[in-house]
């Protein structure tokens, strides 16, 4: 399918730039030529795809959904579901918080919410299509909808509560289900598009850096790091390795576009897999920032143990790579 | 009479993004507005959203979760 991307890259690297195949400068650039082109195509069917199904699944109508239905415990995985169609923005994870708990919506199944919506979204599934093909991205993304749900269900059972900042208490207090209809907007897609369209730039624009640079610096461990080389270090039998890679990436920081080409490298340098995932959603799903924002509505004690169960969950995720894949 | 427009936002880059986008056009159409940004989380909740950068006119929320176009400010401000 992507093999007339190969022929372009082959093309510009061995005819107009007119490199030795046997450079490694030569095969870096083939790699990165090859791999941007393929994700950003890869990137923009994804996003506009999610961006239709978001335009008729707005968080309101998600929230109000949570709120006025019982689920009898398959909440915790809508809850999830609805994560993944939803675009991730750290920066309205606070308010979203908040929305939910007024609602109504145990806490247990907001966290479903908060932990897959970052880990599986529609940058991080063109990114994982183009990167390690259509059956690992499926395996992909059934476990994070998976962790989300899990974590989301134990948390709900430590009652947790109490150690929620007072005045998110009040809000908690406060909560009604079914308190306001949503406003769903009549348009049919034709209407849609150009606000749709709009906001798929906007994401594309937005990680477009990031995949570069993180193409680029796949590349040049491509060209580079010999294959094999991490094998010596971080071997499937090497039990420490998944728990080690999880607890080292909790504090980074980096979206799912910067972070997973450079994976994608470590893995075909001889990481395995699941330790490689473990580390890519630790790095996307919890992170320092994460926390301070998080301050604002949850203390510190909630949020250690939000980020130990997640973290406990993701090796154990880690560990199931490593043995399905 | 003057249009009241406040900016709800925790301050992430989108939310930057918009209140350049609606100062601009306040002041390329000399519309007769206050333009106020609200970073208090608190406050923010009052007004029920979920999604930042919201866009709020005379106190009623016109735009949530995302950023609009420079058009679609001033269609919104007429």
């Amino acid at each position: 399918m992507f093999d007339w991307i190969q022929n372009i890259a082959d093309w510009i690297v061995y005819d107009v730039i007119n490199l030795d195949k046997e450079q490694h400068l030569a095969e870096a650039l083939n790699f990165f030529i090859y791999d941007t082109t393929k994700i950003l195509i890869l990137l923009f069917v994804v996003i506009f795809f999610m961006g239709i199904v978001n335009s008729y699944f707005p968080i309101d109508k998600v929230k109000n959904f949570l709120s006025r239905n019982k689920l009898y415990g398959l909440e915790y995985l809508v809850a999830s579901l609805f994560g993944v169609v939803t675009p991730f923005c750290s920066c309205s994870s606070v308010p979203l918080f908040i929305g939910f708990v007024r609602g109504g919506i145990p806490l247990g199944v907001t966290f479903s919410f908060l932990i897959t919506s970052p880990l599986v979204n529609e940058v991080a599934i063109g990114l994982f299509v183009g990167l390690f093909g259509i059956k690992t991205t499926i395996i992909y993304v059934i476990s994070g909808v998976l962790l989300g749900t899990i974590s989301g269900f134990i948390l709900q059972k430590l009652k947790l509560e109490r150690f929620l900042t007072p005045w998110v208490k009040e809000v908690l207090v406060n909560a009604q289900r079914d308190q306001d209809r949503f406003q769903s907007e009549k348009q049919n897609l034709k209407q849609r598009l150009p606000i749709i369209w709009a906001e798929v730039m906007n994401i594309l624009k937005g990680v477009i850096p990031y995949v570069i640079v993180g193409i680029a610096i796949g590349a040049l461990m491509h060209g580079y790091i010999p294959e094999g080389f991490f094998e010596k270090y971080m071997s499937k039998d090497n039990l420490f390795a998944v728990p080690i890679a999880t607890i080292l990436a909790v504090p980074m920081y980096s979206n799912a576009s910067g972070i997973l080409p450079v994976v994608q490298v470590l893995v075909a340098k001889g990481i395995p897999i699941g330790t490689a995932i473990a580390f890519m959603m630790a790095v996307v799903g919890l992170s320092l920032p994460e926390a301070m924002l998080l301050k604002k509505v949850m203390t510190m004690k909630l949020i250690a143990v939000f980020f130990g169960v997640v973290s406990l969950c993701i090796i154990i995720s880690g560990y199931l790579f490593n043995i399905i894949l | 009479m003057t249009k009241s427009i406040k900016i709800l936002g925790t301050g992430c880059p989108k939310c930057k993004t918009m209140t350049g986008i609606v100062q601009d056009v306040v002041a390329e159409h000399n519309i007769n507005a206050t333009v106020e940004k609200i970073e208090d989380i608190m406050e923010i909740m009052k007004f029920n959203v979920m999604t930042t950068p919201a866009l709020v006119i005379d106190d009623v929320i016109k735009i949530k979760g995302r950023v609009p176009s420079k058009n679609e400010v001033l269609s919104l401000l007429k």
